[in-house]
């Protein structure tokens, strides 16, 4: 759902941007209160991961395509500060290196994918986690929180098209969240399996706060 | 993280790009889907500037599948840097 240059109008992608940059100065910020050595390199393979997998489109019905955010992903294993700040790296390359996401659309792609994706689907996991509680409910709060992280994200799609005149609300709205609903399926199978394998292997590296 | 997990989660990232990505659907994602059906696409404008990697394809590649697979290591790698290097950035000045 990176939206290109020129679905945008300038009251949605300026007020975007300007939010963009708010947002992740305060995310960098609240990553240097938390990160610890070990979450160093994890960043930088986090993000080459969600790079790679981003450009692995899977078929969803109706002659469509989705593919990973990550957003969750990255949240669950480095928080939600650093987890969008991950986020917001990949979309910033895919913007400037390889045409994907306009430049203008720059800060509402961030504000979608980054903001609303990593740390709004962060503190969905947390709170299903911290009921169910241990393993299952790390992978059941993902699981949850992956797909409503990408029906979350494209409504938001839906508003700021709307407010730029692009697509009423009333038609982008639905059409946006009804596609988006299969593709996070794709997103909540793909984040389950790859948190289940981090579970088995490696735990301590599952983002826990104050630890 | 040791090395060695770095370069297992770094190896299966460049998997993905390298031998995955030339065979990822071509069809149009969710938004693109909506811009047609819903008759919006042409608002789409070209980039004020130019990227050195459009569309995920490495210039000059007479083959598409190669084009796709060079362009994705290569965004790997480079976002790896970039992760990487902007965490390390950070702890320094913690640290400092």
């Amino acid at each position: 759902m990176h939206i290109p240059d020129g679905f945008l109008a300038v009251n949605t992608w300026a007020p975007a941007w300007l939010i963009s940059v708010g947002g992740i100065g305060y995310c960098l910020k609240k990553t240097s209160l938390v990160l610890k050595d070990r979450m160093v390199p994890l960043m930088g393979v986090m993000a080459a991961f969600i790079f790679a997998a981003q450009m692995l489109n899977f078929p969803v019905m109706g002659g469509t395509s989705g593919h990973l955010l990550g957003g969750v992903l990255a949240a669950v294993l480095l928080g939600p500060y650093a987890g969008a700040i991950v986020i917001a790296v990949v979309l910033t390359a895919q913007c400037l290196i390889f045409q994907d996401g306009g430049l203008t659309a720059l800060g509402a792609n961030i504000f979608n994918m980054s903001f609303l994706g990593a740390i709004g689907g962060y503190l969905i996991y947390n709170i299903i986690r911290k009921i169910i509680g241990d393993n299952k409910g790390i992978i059941i709060g993902t699981g949850i929180s992956a797909w409503l992280s990408v029906v979350v994200a494209s409504s938001a799609v839906a508003v700021e098209l709307s407010i730029s005149g692009t697509s009423p609300f009333r038609v982008a709205l639905p059409a946006m969240a009804g596609v988006h609903a299969l593709i996070g399926i794709g997103e909540a199978i793909i984040t389950c399996l790859v948190i289940g394998f981090v579970l088995k292997v490696r735990p301590d590296l599952i983002y826990r706060k104050g630890e | 993280m040791d090395k060695k997990e770095i370069l297992f989660g770094l190896m299966a990232a460049i998997f993905l790009a390298l031998v995955l990505s030339p065979f990822a659907s071509q069809l149009p994602d969710g938004l693109e889907r909506v811009a047609d059906d819903k008759g919006f696409s042409e608002k789409e404008v070209e980039p004020s500037f130019s990227s050195p990697i459009p569309d995920y394809a490495w210039p000059h590649f007479k083959s598409e599948k190669l084009a796709t697979s060079f362009a994705g290591v290569a965004g790997t790698l480079l976002v790896f840097g970039m992760g990487y290097g902007l965490a390390a950035l950070i702890r320094r000045r913690q640290i400092q």
